[in-house]
């Protein structure tokens, strides 16, 4: 009876063993170690446990490699105000006991879902005052501002500072709510199909039914092919399904790559593309955790691709700039676009002059192959980790700075889809501008 | 970061071992070799210094509106075309840098009328320093301090306007306590820092 216990055991522990340790050891994902839910930032990714445990056996400093491999460059490109280098000087010795601000895992700690707030921060909200706290101090508008205040929105962000700092505020003083003129951005392949034809050696050449390369599908799907940008710029259908044994049916982002590199990648940086990137299946709506159309107008490409919002053959920009995104999303803001003063906004062909993908995956500046030019940013969460990132980009393109700053504030204004006009004001040009009154310029 | 051969650190075991013997062989008593930290500290001061004069002189001074106005030195010069980073700056983005290769060494430009309040002295000893290069002029100071457990050699130098631009920059800046600089005052001043133990 003894021997038979002693066997059961054996077997029980070996089976457990084996259990976790294949999981742990030849298994990508996880889900048994994983020890506490992660931030709404990482969830997607919450399974890649090698993300961000990229050795295991290192210590912070590992952590933070892992933190930078990812958001590194976008640190960099928003002139972070708080870089690591800031805190490594050994006379903030005694400010690092209070907050190690070396590491990003001190202000984003990850599996304590309870204590987590806005932008994935662990910490609580008064966190500025352990190296501020003199600010009541030296300006008098600060003086009276309770601790928690300085990261709401308008007046400071712990990393991206460009549309904040006192001399854009005060360059930005009394603009109208609304431009004289729309800033617009002509599109890159459009406005550089030559050049780019000369530097590639691409013939890009418009091609009719009889040039497609492959002509053995429905007419629905060559007649969306003849009308599309691609065919009028000479991309034929092996450009993007390959041919002969290199032959796919459905190109993936991959295959989009090999043209359209800056927006792939950019779309893998978002949480549209993040789960693509960290070696997993696409995002699907269904997994999101925020509002969404379960079932959708895209339950044929239910996960999350390229040809999700750009469709298989037809690449209609317009679609993937509002049509595609409603038929996902089904929060109040989403749903409040057709009501809003944006929507209304149409160009002589009826299109709309403002779209999601306007603000959302604003044209940015590239140099792409030596053409210089403005690409769609694909990654929707660079212009959203806080809102005030959209404010260079996006609405300074249309809108006064004073303006922006109230409307991106009032969290009811957002929800509405910016219908009516904001209740808040922001109070920091009026304080720019007392300050310049009684002080003098630089004389740069 | 490549790892070295085995047969690489046997070499570098070896090598060790012979200095370390010769070493021995020389003296008594077993003095540890090395340069002495105020040397190290001046000789770093120099470089530094040089960098940053002939930064202002041959850039700023010659470039800027001072001179071809082809730049604009600007604290936000990220923001402007042809913006060219202030001669502080550039120093500090010189030790940010500095920072990301070695931890054998920090330096910093520090004054006790700070622009940003961030480069006011913040240890005992930096407000011990800062205040004696401006009661001492032309001379440095020297001492010893401890912070977050590490011992550390401090140096202090003194920060001289060497041009007119950062008289007349640090006396109309908005944020300066200070506006009555001339030309030949102390500034503020460069403080290095040499750890004497390992953390």
């Amino acid at each position: 009876m003894k021997k038979i216990s002693w066997i059961i055991w054996l077997l029980v522990t070996v089976a457990i063993l084996g259990f976790f340790g294949y999981e742990l050891l030849f298994k990508e994902q996880k889900p048994n170690f994983l020890p506490g839910a992660v931030t709404h930032g990482h969830f997607q990714i919450e399974m890649a446990c090698d993300t961000c445990h990229i050795d295991p056996f290192g210590g912070e400093e590992v952590l933070q490699d892992a933190c930078i491999n990812c958001h590194g460059e976008e640190l960099e490109k928003s002139l972070d105000s708080h870089p690591r280098k800031k805190f490594t000087d050994p006379r903030n010795a005694d400010l690092l006991e209070i907050l190690d601000a070396r590491y990003c895992a001190s202000c984003h700690l990850e599996h304590q879902d309870a204590m987590i707030s806005d932008m994935g921060v662990s910490l609580p909200s008064d966190y500025c005052y352990h190296c501020h706290e003199e600010i009541g101090d030296e300006r008098e508008s600060h003086k009276d501002l309770p601790y928690d205040s300085c990261q709401s929105a308008g007046c400071h962000n712990y990393h991206d500072n460009r549309a904040l700092y006192e001399d854009f505020l005060a360059k930005h003083l009394h603009e109208p709510n609304i431009l004289p003129a729309m800033k617009t951005h002509d599109d890159f392949y459009e406005s550089n199909l030559e050049k780019l034809a000369k530097v590639t050696g691409f013939d890009a050449q418009p091609l009719s039914l009889s040039d497609a390369d492959n002509s053995d599908e429905s007419k629905e799907l060559m007649d969306g092919w003849l009308h599309s940008s691609h065919a009028e710029s000479g991309v034929n259908c092996s450009q993007c399904h390959g041919s002969g044994e290199d032959y796919v049916e459905i190109p993936s982002h991959e295959n989009c790559q090999s043209c359209h590199g800056f927006e792939v990648e950019t779309f893998l940086k978002g949480k549209h593309g993040m789960r693509l990137a960290a070696g997993l299946s696409a995002m699907s709506p269904d997994d999101s955790k925020l509002a969404m159309h379960k079932s959708g107008s895209l339950e044929e490409h239910k996960e999350l691709s390229c040809n999700s919002c750009h469709m298989a053959h037809e690449f209609e920009t317009e679609f993937a700039a509002v049509d595609a995104c409603v038929s996902c999303h089904n929060d109040e803001h989403s749903n409040n676009f057709e009501n809003s003063k944006h929507f209304s906004l149409k160009d002589e062909s009826g299109a709309n002059k403002v779209t999601c993908a306007t603000c959302h995956m604003p044209k940015v500046e590239v140099n792409d192959k030596g053409i210089k030019g403005f690409k769609v940013n694909h990654n929707q969460n660079d212009t959203l980790r806080p809102n005030e990132k959209m404010i260079r980009p996006v609405c300074l393109d249309c809108h006064g700075l004073q303006f922006s700053l109230n409307a991106l504030a009032d969290e009811r204004l957002v929800e509405s889809n910016f219908v009516g006009m904001p209740d808040k004001h922001i109070e920091s040009l009026d304080w720019v501008e007392k300050r310049n009154s009684t002080k003098r310029d630089s004389v740069y | 970061m490549k790892k070295p051969s085995p047969m690489k650190k046997l070499a570098t075991v070896a090598t060790l071992g012979l200095a370390a013997s010769l070493v021995g062989c020389g003296s008594e008593t077993s003095e540890p070799a090395g340069i002495d930290p105020q040397v190290y500290t001046d000789s770093l001061f120099a470089v530094m210094k040089a960098d940053r004069t002939n930064y202002t002189k041959l850039i700023i001074k010659r470039l800027g509106p001072a001179g071809a106005d082809v730049i604009k030195p600007n604290e936000h010069w990220e923001d402007l075309d042809s913006g060219a980073p202030l001669p502080a700056q550039m120093f500090r983005f010189g030790s940010e840098l500095v920072s990301d290769m070695t931890s054998e060494f920090t330096y910093s430009l520090q004054s006790i009328w700070p622009v940003n309040k961030q480069n006011a002295p913040k240890t005992p000893l930096e407000k011990e320093g800062l205040q004696y290069i401006v009661d001492n002029p032309g001379k440095n100071f020297y001492g010893t301090e401890s912070l977050g457990g590490v011992d550390y050699y401090t140096a202090v130098y003194p920060d001289v306007a060497v041009a007119g631009p950062c008289v007349d920059c640090h006396n109309n800046h908005k944020d300066t306590p200070k506006s009555d600089f001339k030309l030949g005052d102390v500034m503020g001043g460069v403080v290095i820092r040499v750890p004497l133990t390992k953390s």
